[in-house]
């Protein structure tokens, strides 16, 4: 049976990190007057009139839902269940669909997270990013490092079944001692699952600017390198194991939600700038929340942009994606010229020697760290 | 009114040679001839005041742009003498002051009787004020002393006049005053152009003999030839024979430069100006050449010029390699108008097809690659300059290497190098700095003279190499600009060379072999290989960046393994993103080229080719 994950935006924040250029918008951003209370109400109606437009195009099973953002924490409990009720009503959602809130560890206490508990979720991604004060101070973060630890333990007794928390490494200024502290940190919290991220310069950004004046400077790459090996050695030894470059897991805690991205799965994205990908066709809604709600109420399409992907996109692409996950490409589904190509990284320490000898290609830790240059030679 | 209209003036042809003055104005570069040649177009009303612009006669995009004459123009101009009242016909050229460019000079001389020898009172006596001055000199031309740029606040005329007068062996009070800018003095000088420069002299009745002095491609008219009769006569009816290959040509067109072509009946003793052919080669109207009558042919020939010979070299490679069919042909169109360029075709395993360039010097250098670049629409890209070497080797054979890569390894007996006489004119403050820099540079002290109590003149010979190896620029920062640098050729000397090779990972980079005096070459070793490890990216394996002189390895870096090259973003479901960004990454990588199993971006070959004043331009270009 046909399987539709659904990804929902909020495009909203209290305040901009100076390192985000996610399509996400601040109260002064919007300038329509209205508090993100008045806002949302609004907004929800108009992702449940998209969800209309989704029923018409897709159907069969749900196996995951992600609220991701922007802070959708930051919209009430209720408001979120709507979507979640109305897309139960429409298609088969499985009793063990996964449904993740990402949330602000300042926006929550016990009573909000069992509200959105009731609502429907059962999996929740904090934004810790750093237990380092100066570190978070230069990711320009509001939120109070000890309020994470607060925000996992009132998680766990509203039970939620799976608690993870988002991390970044690579902040001007961190070292690897900083990088240590934080991510043990994140792993004495007991949760089951971590996401860490290479901070990356987006331009357009508070932190570009910064950058480029010289106020910060980014540090070196064999730095970041380090820094990627300790997060990978200290989640091993905590019981986790990578599924994908960039997250980590207890056993049976993988994001499904996430794996499907990676495997190319069809999925439907709900709100402005979302991205939605059904059977080899992707598209993406326009960007600003305004023209969105506009163009959903006056029965306008809402697409940006759409791209029919070509045979040889979707072969670059299952590359690309396969090759960040713990299970690899099958050596098989490789020509002899690319096996040729790359093979060499065997040698070098890139690629898993055991794996290879099993017919895989699978990253070592190492491999992980140069994964883009790989795939370049894959794909030329 | 000292000017005459064309049409009332006397006409080519029918022009009394007594009544004909031919003359070139000659300086160091920048000390204003052209902007003189534009006051004497002006006073003498050959050019509407609505049409004039500075520099009129440099006409080329790129001599505007730089604001230098690279090309000699010849200028007909009428005039009644505020002396004797009575009308002339002057010749004008004005020519290029760039050393490079001389030999442009050495061939608008020969068709003059009288130079002006020009001086910006500003700056005084220069490099190429001697040099063109001794050229004049040895032409037997009648010199005129003039000082130009009176007008400036810091001029200082009566020093300089002084000077001149010391040099050319006159009066000071015989040197002339004008402005380019103002016109001052400038009615004055062309009556002392007429009273002091003789009139041609010829034999009318004789054989037709007439001098190339230059010959250009045109793409509506064909080769124009510029011509200066000295004897007989040229008539538009006539049928005209080339003295060196005997080949007889239609005339299409004969005619004077005013400063626009008009044509005419003939071209009579003395006269200066134009014939058209429909000859599509330049080749085939030579510079040098004598033209003469078909039915009546000179005997004896004119003497020509020497042809420039090429002293620096360089490859020239098309950035995308599906442009070289496309550089072979923008080199056939600019070698038309350019005899001083060579070329033939060479390959690089590094650079892929490309041509070995011969040049007069840098600027040369320069501005052909520039125009190739913005005539033909090209992106290109040049390897060092060098020098043209002469390697005897042990069994008697000898090579000549344009290329260093082509340097022969091992039994070699001797390497010789083209060796020149420069000509360093300075404030004598500045003797020490220069001295120290020749020094280096493996000069030997030939003389010095002081031209007034704080000028003085140096000469010394120096490898030419040295010279093409930033010595101008060096000159110029250890003087504040003060200094002016000529040179000519001498000849060759032995020189103790030997050729440093850039290794990647054990294999030569072609394109970075350079031939050095041995006592530099762990210097350049040094600076290679520590460029290259800024410039290429971290491979998949460590590269060892050798510098090495045969097997001798001299100088070596690292390029450690990459150890990141991965985004590790959250990227939600922007899968597109990613893709597009591969598919620039791509691209980017079918713009390396390999050299062995190194992967070196395009953009680290040309950063690590070019040199410093490469370097301080693109920043510029980018304020
Ligand atoms: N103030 C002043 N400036 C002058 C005068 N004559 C020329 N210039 C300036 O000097 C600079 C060089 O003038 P050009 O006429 O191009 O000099 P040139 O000798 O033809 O230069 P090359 O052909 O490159 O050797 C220009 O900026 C002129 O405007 C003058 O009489 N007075
Ligand atoms: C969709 S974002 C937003 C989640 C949530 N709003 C928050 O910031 O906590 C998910 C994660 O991406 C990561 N991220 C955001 N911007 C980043 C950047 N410029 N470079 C690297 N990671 C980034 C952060 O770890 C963030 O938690
Ligand atoms: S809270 Fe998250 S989405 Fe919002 S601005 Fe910060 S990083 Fe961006
Ligand atoms: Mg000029």
């Amino acid at each position: 049976m046909k399987e539709t994950s659904f990804y929902v935006h909020i495009p909203y924040c209290v305040k901009r990190c100076g390192y985000c250029d996610f399509n996400t918008y601040t109260p002064t951003e919007l300038r329509d007057g209205g508090t993100l209370e008045t806002v949302s109400g609004d907004y929800i109606d108009a992702v449940l009139r998209e969800l209309e437009i989704a029923h018409t195009q897709s159907s069969g099973s749900v196996p995951t839902i992600f609220f991701g953002g922007g802070t959708p924490s930051l919209l009430k409990a209720k408001d979120l269940g709507r979507v979640i009720s109305t897309i139960k009503e429409k298609w088969n959602v499985a009793p063990d669909c996964e449904i993740t809130l990402e949330a602000n560890p300042d926006s929550v206490d016990v009573a909000k997270l069992q509200e959105f508990k009731a609502a429907g979720f059962n999996r929740i991604s904090f934004g810790m990013q750093s237990a380092v004060p100066h570190v978070l101070a230069t990711l320009d973060r509001t939120h109070n490092p000890d309020n994470v630890e607060r925000a996992v333990r009132a998680a766990r007794t509203a039970g939620y079944e799976s608690v993870s928390v988002d991390l970044i490494y690579g902040t001007p200024g961190e070292s690897l001692d900083d990088w240590r502290t934080s991510v043990s940190a994140a792993l004495s919290l007991g949760v089951d699952h971590i996401s860490a991220y290479a901070l990356i310069v987006e331009t357009g950004t508070k932190l570009a600017a910064q950058i480029k004046r010289g106020d910060l400077t980014m540090p070196d790459d064999d730095l970041m390198a380090d820094m990627y090996l300790l997060v990978d050695e200290m989640a091993q030894n905590a019981g986790m194991s990578w599924y994908e470059l960039s997250n980590w897991s207890k056993p049976g805690h993988e994001s499904r939600h996430n794996i499907a991205y990676w495997r190319n799965a069809n999925w439907w994205g709900l709100g402005p700038g979302a991205h939605s990908h059904l059977d080899g066709v992707r598209w993406w809604n326009v960007k600003h929340p305004t023209a969105y709600k506009s163009a959903l109420f006056a029965g306008n399409s809402i697409e940006q942009e759409r791209e029919v992907l070509t045979e040889q996109q979707l072969k670059d692409e299952a590359i690309m994606l396969a090759i960040r996950m713990r299970d690899g490409i099958s050596l098989n589904k490789l020509n002899k010229d690319q096996v040729s190509r790359i093979s060499g990284y065997c040698q070098s320490g890139h690629l898993d020697q055991a794996q290879w000898s099993n017919g895989t290609l699978q990253l070592t830790a190492q491999g992980r760290l140069i994964a883009d240059r790989i795939v370049r030679e894959l794909v030329v | 009114m000292p000017a005459i209209s064309i049409e009332k003036a006397p006409q080519p042809a029918s022009t009394d040679p007594s009544q004909i003055r031919n003359f070139a104005i000659i300086a160091h570069i920048d000390h204003g001839k052209s902007t003189l040649a534009d006051r004497m177009l002006g006073i003498t009303e050959v050019v509407d005041p609505r049409h004039m612009r500075a520099q009129y006669l440099d006409r080329m995009d790129i001599e505007r742009e730089r604001g230098i004459t690279i090309k000699s123009q010849a200028v007909r101009l009428p005039w009644r003498s505020g002396i004797d009242g009575k009308e002339y016909i002057l010749n004008m050229i004005d020519t290029p002051g760039h050393v490079d460019f001389t030999y442009e000079v050495s061939r608008s001389l020969a068709a003059s009787e009288g130079a002006i020898l020009l001086v910006d009172c500003a700056q005084g006596i220069e490099a190429q004020t001697l040099a063109n001055l001794y050229l004049a000199m040895e032409n037997n031309l009648k010199i005129i002393p003039v000082l130009n740029k009176i007008d400036l606040p810091a001029a200082q005329p009566d020093k300089f006049a002084a000077e001149l007068a010391k040099l050319i062996g006159c009066q000071p009070e015989d040197c002339l005053r004008v402005s380019g800018k103002t016109g001052d003095g400038v009615a004055d000088l062309l009556d002392q152009i007429i009273e002091q420069i003789p009139a041609p002299q010829g034999d009318a009745n004789a054989p037709a003999r007439a001098l190339i002095f230059d010959s250009v491609y045109d793409v509506y008219r064909g080769v124009v030839t510029y011509v200066r009769v000295m004897d007989g006569h040229l008539s538009a009816r006539d049928q005209i024979q080339m003295f060196s290959t005997g080949v007889r040509h239609e005339m299409l067109e004969v005619g004077v430069i005013s400063p626009e072509p008009i044509s005419s009946k003939g071209l009579g003793v003395g006269e200066v100006g134009y014939l058209i052919t429909g000859v599509k080669d330049v080749r085939q109207s030579r510079v040098g050449d004598t033209v003469t009558n078909y039915n009546n042919p000179t005997k004896v020939a004119l003497a020509g010029y020497k042809d420039p010979k090429p002293m620096v070299f360089s490859g020239l490679y098309p950035l995308e390699g599906s442009d070289y069919p496309l550089l072979r042909e923008a080199l056939d169109k600019l070698q038309l108008n350019d005899a001083a360029l060579v070329y033939e075709p060479e390959s690089s395993a590094a650079l892929g097809f490309g041509f070995r360039c011969g040049f007069l010097g840098l600027l040369h250098m320069e501005i052909v690659r520039e125009r190739l670049e913005r005539e033909s629409n090209l992106s290109l890209i040049s390897t060092a300059p060098n020098v043209v070497y002469n390697v005897k080797l042990d069994d008697g054979k000898s090579i000549i290497v344009t290329n260093p890569s082509e340097f022969p390894d091992g039994k070699i007996m001797s390497v010789e190098e083209p060796i020149v006489r420069s000509t360093i004119l300075a404030p004598s403050e500045f003797i020490g700095a220069i001295m120290e820099l020749c020094q280096q540079r493996r000069g030997l002290l030939l003389g010095m003279d002081y031209l007034s109590e704080d000028r003085v003149e140096i000469r010394y010979t120096l490898p030419l190499a040295e010279i093409v190896f930033d010595f101008f620029d060096k000159l110029k920062s250890s003087t504040r600009g003060y200094a002016s640098l000529d040179y000519e050729a001498i000849g060759d000397a032995e020189g103790d060379l030997v050729k440093v090779d850039i290794l990647l990972q054990g294999e030569a980079v072609d394109a970075f072999s350079a031939i050095v005096h041995r006592d530099k070459a762990y210097a350049y070793g040094l600076m290679m290989t520590g460029k290259l490890r800024e410039l290429i990216p971290r491979q998949q394996f460590e590269v060892p960046i050798q510098a090495a002189i045969g097997a001798r390895i001299i100088a070596r870096e690292n390029i450690r393994a990459i150890r990141k090259d991965v985004l590790a973003k959250c990227y939600g479901g922007d899968i597109s993103r990613k893709r597009k960004l591969l598919e620039k990454q791509k691209e980017g990588k079918k713009r390396m080229k390999m050299v062995g199993r190194v992967e070196v971006p395009q953009e680290a070959f040309i950063a690590a080719l070019a040199t410093d004043a490469d370097i301080e331009k693109a920043k510029a270009a980018r304020k």
